[in-house]
């Protein structure tokens, strides 16, 4: 097995459309949460091929696109600031912020380089002791466990010219946000594989019981989404509700505990600023005293950096599952992966932009 | 942000501070991966990996199940005697057919 091209299968794919298409009485809203899982849906034109009772909704999990606009403002700052390297994941360089962007920060001589791995960053400051070299943290639960590695070994190595700009953000406080707003449409959730891979889905079951709603963790690849929406389709056809595991094959209930456990190390719980929701509660991840020396936001001062989110993007309604990017007036003309008013246009994770490429303007 | 490929593991090492890498293969392409995460895994063995770290290793008795499931319904499909195309609106779906079927095995709580 390659754990890849097995579950790309035309004929497997057709027969679990088929599987739906027989169970499907009624019409039902599924959201899947990872932006990931968006592009799989709308690349192999899942999301045109299953029945029409079924409506599926395209949730936050986009973390580029939730970076707040001051966290870009933030970054754009000390960027900007002779001496430092400014590292980040590529996606983040095309976000727009108030005034600029990372890209635009690059072009004008500033000293912004893609990482593949929080690790290099560290590796570029032990390289580089005359210089300051920053890390942009932006990701959900996935991504967590790399960087609180990053800090951890920075630490460790007593290394004074390393920082990270934390922007983490937390599937379950956004699920809850969700499920609790009183325009909430959502009656079965796709769970996020990996994020689960990492967390494991033990903090799911209370939010499944209390909204009474189905939950599937559910993998990346085309028969993964297929049988995960039949799994939330037997469910909610059955009226029963609480957590289903569709990514057994790497995702265990407890998740990955080294990894939980350096993540609890490193980072606490905070509120969260998300673009286009607002505030949500103990949603976000932020370095914890000990490691304060490594807090990008306390080294550059730049926690009092505030936005105001411009009008136009609709991209809150878009991460809340309550519009489609095909219902924004600027989608495809005045915004598009060349000229992005939002996140979710520029990221490879977002669902403007998953539109953009695959299901034509 | 959630992009985990799956790869195989073909060297485990220590790096020289300590830390348990590995090199893992894509499809050919080799890389070198941080293991901290998945302390157990030994060569040969598959691993999700998500910006330098193998952050789950791969079950392949699991991953065998989703195939395993639609064999179960192909089976059961062999043995379902075909029915005439009904044109009645409403009517309840024949005995057999894969409308009356519930499959055995999918959504559970578990």
């Amino acid at each position: 097995m390659k754990y890849v091209d097995e579950y790309r299968r035309e004929e497997d794919a057709q027969r679990f459309l088929a599987l739906i298409r027989d169970r499907v009485t009624r019409p039902w809203t599924l959201m899947e949460i990872c932006g990931g899982q968006t592009h799989t849906l709308v690349k192999f034109g899942i999301d045109r091929m299953l029945p029409e009772e079924i409506s599926l909704v395209h949730g936050p999990g986009c973390p580029v696109c939730v970076t707040p606009l001051e966290m870009i403002d933030r970054a754009v700052a000390i960027a900007g600031r002779p001496g430092v390297i400014f590292t980040s994941f590529g996606d983040m360089l095309r976000v727009p912020g108030s005034e600029s962007d990372l890209l635009g920060v690059k072009a004008r001589g500033g000293d912004v380089r893609i990482v593949y791995s929080p690790l290099d960053a560290v590796t570029l400051a032990q390289r580089n002791p005359d210089r300051e070299v920053v890390f942009f943290a932006v990701g959900f639960e996935t991504t967590a466990p790399a960087n609180a590695m990053a800090v951890w070994r920075a630490h460790q190595l007593g290394l004074e010219n390393f920082s990270m700009l934390v922007s983490h953000v937390l599937v379950p406080p956004a699920m809850e946000a969700i499920l609790g707003a009183p325009d909430n449409r959502v009656q079965a959730f796709l769970a996020a594989g990996h994020v689960c891979a990492v967390m494991g889905y033990w903090e799911y079951e209370p939010l499944a019981e209390k909204y009474e709603v189905p939950m599937v963790v559910t993998g990346f690849e085309p028969l993964d989404l297929l049988q995960g929406i039949h799994m939330a389709v037997e469910m909610l056809e059955e009226g029963r509700w609480g957590v289903a595991n569709q990514y057994a094959r790497a995702v265990e209930r407890e998740g990955n505990q080294p990894a939980q456990e350096l993540v609890g190390r490193v980072f606490e719980v905070s509120d969260r600023m998300w673009r286009g929701i607002g505030e949500i509660p103990t949603s976000g991840l932020r370095i914890r005293d000990e490691f304060r020396a490594l807090d990008a936001l306390e080294r550059y001062g730049v926690a009092g950096v505030t936005a105001e989110e411009p009008s136009e993007c609709i991209a809150g309604s878009i991460l809340r599952g309550l519009c489609k990017p095909s219902d924004c007036t600027a989608f495809g003309t005045k915004c598009t992966p060349e000229t992005p008013l939002g996140a979710p246009m520029v990221s490879s994770e977002g669902a403007c932009a998953a539109y953009y490429h695959y299901a034509g303007t | 942000m959630c992009l985990g490929v799956p790869g195989r593991v073909v060297e485990i090492h220590e790096s020289p501070i300590g830390m348990p890498m590995g090199r893992v293969s894509f499809s050919g392409i080799t890389k070198e991966v941080c293991l901290a995460y998945t302390p157990d895994v030994e060569v040969d063995e598959w691993v999700v990996v998500h910006v330098g770290f193998a952050i789950s290793k791969i079950d392949e008795d699991e991953a065998h199940r989703v195939f395993d499931f639609l064999e179960e319904m192909n089976e059961l499909d062999e043995i379902h005697i075909p029915q005439p195309e009904l044109t009645v609106p409403d009517a309840p779906p024949p005995p057999g057919s894969p409308a009356a079927r519930r499959s055995p095995d999918a959504g559970g709580t578990s």
